[in-house]
């Protein structure tokens, strides 16, 4: 029924614009056919002479390739009237006439899919989409003569579905962002820069999803379901030494226990080549997700950035129009509250006045040498900060391994590494901040030096933290030569003496809980950055709980018997610290990444944690913060995090590949466990599954003499495109700088370079 | 499909989809405010298009806009009459620009307009000054006012005429970092 009502009131509107068309050739003094106004789409009609010598005209000025918009305005009323002639007479529809037709047709498509772009009053727009919308519908048809009439007919049909299609699923997709409402009102009192932050914590969702239904999915799931089951197997079991305790609470807070060998964590899986009677390859599909997280990662990092890039085309640094942006930029559209809008009215006023007294001071006299002098010394001591917290992590490390050892140890030794990173990395911020008060920078340059030097202080906490477990690892491999050679003679005489009783019966095999284990490194590791992670999430939860909401409860209801203002004072309520919270949120994500292969249940983990991080953020935010009192210029576009985020990708990919590439895995755990090297399970993929050729062109095709061509032709070819897309650039900024004489020249000169580079193609 | 609503047509809302950056759902719901704010003025039948304006009074008062300092010039900005009052087409218009999917170059056009108090097409030193008075509530001395303004000039206009065209406004906007986002008629969401 609404498609009936639909195509009637369609056809009205082709009606109706049909007879504006024909009416304006009526006045245009052309003759129309006899027969009157006809809603059909062909008409026929004898070409007069004034028409064929109009169309000769609109031709010409077609021809002469202007096409202006406004001329195109004036020349369709001519074109109307000798296209729709032409398109009556089908004899002298020639080739070139069809070629016009479709290029205004595509003219019109493409005013139509940029209507909302044009700053024209609704009214404009509407009348303007509406001609358009009828002229392609008119000629569409007209433009399918002959043969394939049909076939154009149908596949303008089929474009149209498209466009429908996509715009649903544009409506439905909208539909399905997840806490909208809760991020507008978050904006709406503190503003967009501590709104991003959490835009931010739902991209990393999303991304974190993605990656948790590919690990679940391909790596978890069918060894769960199609492996063999707990306790059937060594590596799937409790030691019988450890079986006691193996649920006390304590055990599995550690991760040992039950959760050590669970499918949480490398140890679990098979090294079975086929598994099931679907004969799915595990060991491939655990090594090919591992490297598709890393991939994924990339590939939605990059698009992200190259999206936000789009957007900026300034760079920031730029300093000669403070003044303007103060007065043209300095207002936050998003602000709905009365509350936070007092405080941006506050904050512009101080920020104009601020300026303004810089102006004038700007003449100043300063001590050069005492300036240098102070950040040098400032440099020095935080440099001296940074060795003393990376000499620290590893002698904690090296210290748990000892500990490790001894039996009896308590809660704190058991915890120290992690407890110790935290505290670091709650500590060390703050003081770097006191010591930059020395070097009296701007506010801006200020926080880029504090945020470079968080940066360091984290990445150098985090590879130090890596490297002492490098050195355990090591001591493991050791290790495992020696438990090798025990399993192998264990096995070995209890398969004798089993044998010994003269039976022929099958030996009995000896319990897996009683097998001797190896030291299984992988899992060590795994476990390492799953507590790692777990006491970053513990720590910041409780940050917040108390370095927000209890001070804001104390600031609150104690102000009433206290000698100073709380609120005005110190402690006040706190501000939002966004770098802060955005920095931790790219290092967690780090880790997850390196610690993934390992533990394939860390992005589990961290899905809930990003979950729960992101009502609990939210509600201590509206709870316990207050706007921030400076209208910080220091807002970072993001693609200031994206690219953080990876540099970090990057950092966490190397180890992992360092392992897989050089280490031997575990004889006794794991899905790679066997083999040489991990990466032998693709060859042993391809010699086995492929037919023949395909592993001859793997051979061929692995050899570096054409592997690093195929490198070099890359670059080469990104390098092109970012230089072509440079010079499209460059051209538009030379026409902001007002230069006229040499901004022609120059505009020439790039526009030769673009031709020659074009023709280079 | 939706549900079966009459406010508009299918084609009404099918062409409002392609003037503006609003879905479907979005334009109902821009509908449903404009509505409430006068329920005995405005129809809920727009099926034929009827010509009924909103005054300025109204439209500044929702929570959206209340907090603006430059609530009455983006609505005279998108009025027809240039006195502020709006009809449907102009309301959707209006938000639609001021959402964060318009582009840079659109929100600059309108952001001239808007920060143009005189509508001279230039933005010259009064236009300069009511809009610092209005971003600080008028809290500056008159020499600072006037420094800033004459900062202001100094910094922006490339053609020397002593007032900011066009040009000159969106080179300079065209270079502010972070412009995208938040500010210059920024995302205000329905």
């Amino acid at each position: 029924e609404d498609e009936s009502k639909e195509e009637d009131s369609c056809s009205e509107q082709n009606r109706a614009s049909r007879r504006k068309n024909y009416e304006r050739n009526n006045s245009d003094g052309k003759k129309v056919g006899e027969k009157g106004i006809q809603p059909r789409e062909t008409g026929k009609k004898a070409p007069t002479k004034d028409q064929k010598e109009s169309a000769n005209k609109v031709k010409k000025t077609n021809k002469k390739g202007k096409g202006g918009e406004n001329k195109q305005k004036t020349d369709r009323k001519n074109s109307t009237s000798s296209a729709s002639s032409n398109s009556s007479d089908e004899e002298s529809l020639s080739e070139e006439e069809l070629a016009m037709l479709m290029e205004q047709v595509e003219q019109k498509k493409k005013l139509i899919s940029t209507m909302r772009n044009k700053p024209w009053r609704m009214v404009k727009k509407l009348s303007v989409l509406r001609e358009a919308q009828a002229f392609v519908e008119k000629f569409e048809g007209a433009l399918g003569k002959g043969k394939g009439k049909k076939l154009y007919a149908y596949k303008m049909m089929m474009a149209k579905k498209w466009v429908k299609f996509k715009r649903d699923f544009d409506n439905f997709k909208t539909q399905c962002i997840p806490w909208e409402m809760k991020i507008k009102e978050v904006e709406s009192h503190f503003g967009s820069s501590v709104a991003s932050y959490f835009i931010f914590l739902r991209w990393m969702y999303g991304v974190n999803l993605v990656l948790f239904g590919l690990i679940f999915g391909l790596v978890i799931i069918p060894e769960v379901l199609m492996g063999m089951p707990y306790g059937s197997m060594p590596r799937k079991t409790v030691p019988r030494a450890e079986q006691a305790t193996a649920m006390d609470f304590s055990v599995l807070w550690d991760f040992e226990g039950y959760i050590k060998y669970s499918a949480l964590f490398y140890g679990y899986y098979n090294n079975q080549r086929t598994i099931g009677w679907l004969k799915y390859r595990l060991p491939m599909a655990y090594f090919m997700v591992g490297i598709s997280v890393f991939g994924y990662s990339l590939m939605v990092v990059i698009r992200s950035m190259a999206r936000n890039a789009n957007e900026s085309t300034a760079d920031g640094d730029d300093e000669n129009f403070i003044f303007s942006w103060k007065m043209f930029t300095s207002w936050d559209y998003l602000i709905g509250n009365p509350e936070t809008a007092d405080n941006k009215f506050a904050s512009i006023t101080t920020s104009f006045k601020e300026s303004i007294v810089d102006e004038q001071e700007s003449n100043k006299d300063e001590n050069i040498h005492l300036r240098r002098f102070l950040r040098v010394l400032a440099n020095v001591l935080i440099i001296c900060c940074l060795c003393g917290s990376g000499y620290l992590i590893y002698f904690v490390v090296k210290r748990s391994q000892t500990f490790s050892k001894m039996q009896n140890v308590g809660w704190y030794e058991r915890n120290e590494v992690e407890i110790v990173m935290s505290l670091l990395g709650m500590f060390c911020p703050p003081l770097f901040e006191t010591i930059a008060a020395l070097e009296n920078y701007h506010p801006r340059i200020g926080l880029k030096w504090q945020l470079g030097r968080i940066f360091a202080l984290f990445l150098g906490n985090l590879y130090t933290f890596l490297l002492a477990l490098m050195d355990d690892v090591k001591e493991k491999l050791a290790e495992e030569d020696v438990v090798r050679n025990i399993t192998h003679w264990t096995l070995l005489g209890h398969h004798n003496s089993s044998m010994g009783n003269g039976s022929t019966a099958a030996p009995p095999l000896l319990d897996p809980a009683d097998v001797p284990r190896g030291p299984c490194w992988e899992t060590t590791v795994g476990i390492e950055f799953v507590r790692l992670t777990v006491s970053d999430i513990l720590v910041t939860y409780i940050t917040i709980l108390v370095g927000d909401f209890i001070r804001a409860c104390f600031v609150r209801f104690v102000n009433y018997c206290w000698c100073w203002d709380l609120e005005a004072g110190f402690p006040s309520y706190a501000e939002f610290d966004i770098s802060g919270n955005v920095l931790g949120l790219v290092f967690n994500q780090g880790m997850i990444w390196m610690g993934s292969f390992y533990a394939p249940g860390l992005v589990g983990i961290n899905v809930l944690r990003l979950l729960t991080s992101m009502y609990f953020q939210c509600w201590a935010v509206m709870s316990s913060n207050v706007p921030h009192e400076r209208v910080f210029k220091a807002s970072k576009s993001n693609n200031f995090y994206m690219g953080l985020l990876l540099l970090i990708l990057f950092l966490s990919l190397l180890p992992v590949a360092y392992t897989i590439m050089s280490l031997p895995p575990s004889f006794d755990c794991g899905p790679f466990s066997g083999k040489k090297r991990m990466y032998e399970v693709i060859q042993e993929t391809i010699e086995l599954d492929f037919p023949l050729f395909v592993a001859k062109i793997f051979s061929y095709v692995a050899n570096p003499g054409l592997i690093i061509p195929a490198i070099l032709l890359m670059v080469a070819h990104v390098t092109k495109v970012s230089y072509k897309n440079s010079m499209r650039k460059i051209p538009i900024k030379l026409k902001m700088t007002g230069h006229p004489s040499t901004c022609l020249e120059l505009l020439t000169h790039f526009n030769l370079q673009r031709i020659t580079v074009t023709h280079a193609e | 499909m939706g549900n079966k609503q009459t406010i508009f047509t299918d084609e009404q809302l099918d062409a409002y989809q392609d003037c503006t950056f609003f879905t479907r759902k979005e334009i109902l719901r821009l509908h449903g405010r404009y509505h409430e704010m006068a329920p005995n003025v405005v129809p809920m039948d727009y099926t034929k298009d009827p010509d009924v304006k909103l005054p300025m009074q109204l439209i500044i008062n929702m929570p959206e806009l209340k907090e603006n300092p430059f609530k009455e010039r983006i609505v005279e900005s998108f009025s027809e009459d240039g006195e502020g009052s709006l009809s449907f087409n102009d309301f959707v218009d209006m938000f639609s620009v001021l959402s964060e999917m318009a582009p840079r170059e659109l929100k600059a056009i309108y952001a001239f307009k808007i920060y143009d108090f005189n509508t001279d097409n230039f933005i010259c030193k009064s236009d300069l000054e009511k809009t610092l008075n209005k971003l600080t509530r008028e809290e500056l001395t008159a020499e600072e006012i006037t420094l800033v303004c004459e900062k202001v000039i100094e910094e922006a206009d490339m053609d020397g005429d002593g007032k900011l065209g066009f040009a000159d406004f969106e080179n300079m906007i065209s270079k502010a970092p972070d412009f995208l986002r938040p500010f210059l008629p920024g995302p205000v969401q329905v």
